[in-house]
């Protein structure tokens, strides 16, 4: 791979070792990828940031690296393991909360912002059409390369934090326009209404396609928190990094589906999605919020609970930046009044809830994907008016 | 077979086999090595010492952490060998200094069977007995 002299300074140590060992890391993915050069990056998303997820070795590692390292580029973070101002209401020991607020000012000390969400889009990290950025957390590299547009590798914790001191990424993969092209249409002819809709289709679609990038045809409108809500989902029952909609998302008409395979996807499939991922019918709990909930999933879900108290308590996991204005708007003290509670920083897959509640619905087939094996959870899985109702 | 080498090294041992893409995050227990995803193939099954044998990663960008997580508990195993290696392992194997390779047809390789694997730098021989 071709490095330029400046990166070659920090490949020779000359700017301290942990930038060297991060240099490294990209040097190495960059030659097993066949990288011809690196490429500068906007912006990071860094995932592994709750205890919970990366344990001691991921703290003594982090730790380390943050005693030698500042980023250069615009920082956000991933969810952490508790609400990081109200742990103690939420029922986080005193052991766990030390242990994630070392892994917190560890990053803090590198110049990252703690956004501690998943969401960096909805909360002021929004890369532009086309532009180099370097995210770790499937869902966010989905909602990045398919949404808006722009351009990254799904990043793990690790290679994110290197792209982020050093300031570049090797330049391959989701990088280049001609593995930006669709590899199967998925023709769509079913009612989509809630986001958990939308869900169930990209959970199916995951599943059948595993890390090819699909081309959704069919799809008459989708709200952001829609598109959201498909793409967390194929990444986790799949490796999805990209897909393309149809007259919705940006490089839809820059891309051929010339001779490509098909497969549709209908009432029936999303049906049979939603089967599946239920294993239980009464629930402790109800949480949304998985990716963080947007503003506007907060407003709706405040309509909905103003109307109908629902008889069952529910969390609305979101990043402080949108439960910052939720609380200005008075949104908070209505969720309150009906039972309900807004956790920022963290959520149910990287909090320990296993240690409060046995079975959590939710309206996120993420959540629903990862909560039996992670939280030891049964698991609903429903569209937010059932589970409210 | 011929091979491509993600993190080099030369090592032997017994193979587990995955026909299905796995997640390390939430798959797979970092303090124990045991396979823990709900309903996969070798779920209850452990990778420790063994050569780890799957398609490629799935699911959460946290896996690297896993697998240096894995190799600090002295729960990692020997070796990984994959179809396709992506990024978040390939990361993984390379911090933690996990013997990994790619691009081989992994059909060939039973559950139980004796792999060899002798990685070099950029090229690697995998051996089957």
């Amino acid at each position: 791979m071709h490095l330029t002299k400046e990166q070659e300074k920090m490949l020779n140590g000359e700017y301290g070792e942990a930038v060297e060992k991060m240099m490294r890391l990209l040097v190495r993915l960059g030659d097993v990828y066949k990288a011809e050069k690196m490429v500068k990056i906007s912006s990071a998303q860094i995932s592994g940031v709750s205890y919970k997820s990366i344990g001691e070795a991921g703290l003594e590692f982090i730790d380390d690296i943050s005693k030698k390292a500042r980023v250069r580029v615009l920082t956000y973070l991933n969810p952490a393991g508790m609400d990081l101002e109200n742990w103690k209401e939420m029922g986080i020991n005193e052991k766990f909360a030390k242990k994630q607020l070392a892994i917190i000012n560890a990053f803090k000390r590198m110049g990252i912002v703690i956004s501690a969400t998943c969401t960096p889009y909805l909360a002021g990290n929004l890369p532009r059409y086309k532009q180099h950025i370097a995210w770790a957390e499937s869902s966010a590299v989905s909602f990045a390369n398919s949404v808006i547009g722009a351009r990254t590798n799904r990043e793990g914790g690790p290679s994110a934090l290197a792209a982020a001191i050093t300031g570049y990424t090797p330049l391959y993969g989701y990088h280049l326009d001609e593995n930006r092209q669709p590899h199967f249409v998925v023709k769509v002819n079913a009612d989509l209404r809630f986001s958990s809709d939308f869900a169930a289709l990209g959970y199916f679609v995951g599943r059948e396609l595993k890390n090819k990038v699909p081309y959704f045809t069919g799809i008459k409108y989708a709200e952001v928190d829609d598109l959201k809500a498909m793409g967390a989902a194929m990444a986790s029952s799949g490796a999805i990094a990209l897909y393309h909609v149809e007259n919705i998302t940006p490089e839809a008409n820059e891309v051929s589906t010339e001779g490509l395979d098909k497969i549709e996807v209908g009432n029936e499939e999303i049906k049979e999605t939603y089967e599946k991922l239920n294993d239980e019918k009464e629930a402790d709990i109800i949480i949304f919020g998985c990716p963080h909930a947007s503003l506007n999933e907060i407003i709706k879900i405040t309509r909905f609970v103003e109307e109908r108290k629902p008889k069952k308590k529910f969390w609305i996991c979101t990043s402080r930046a949108v439960k910052e204005i939720a609380e200005r708007m008075g949104l908070i003290e209505k969720i309150e009044a009906a039972g309900g509670k807004i956790v920022a920083d963290t959520c149910m897959v990287v909090s320990p809830i296993e240690d409060l509640f046995n079975t959590t619905a939710v309206n996120s087939a993420k959540a629903a994907h990862y909560l039996p094996g992670f939280c030891k959870q049964k698991v609903i899985f429903n569209n937010m008016q059932n589970l409210l109702s | 077979m011929k091979a491509r080498t993600i993190y080099p090294g030369k090592v032997k041992g017994k193979a587990i086999v995955s026909k299905e893409p796995i997640s390390f995050y939430g798959g797979i227990d970092m303090k124990t090595g045991i396979v823990i995803e709900k309903g996969h193939e070798i779920e209850g099954k452990c990778i420790k010492n063994k050569i780890f044998v799957f398609p490629y990663a799935k699911g959460s960008t946290v896996g690297s952490y896993v697998i240096y997580g894995l190799k600090k508990n002295n729960v990692a195993p020997l070796a990984i060998i994959n179809k396709e290696t992506e990024t978040i392992v390939a990361t993984g194997s390379i911090l933690a200094g996990i013997v990994c390779v790619d691009g081989i047809d992994i059909e060939k390789i039973r559950n139980g069977s004796i792999v060899e694997i002798v990685a070099e730098e950029k090229e690697a021989e995998v051996m089957v007995k």
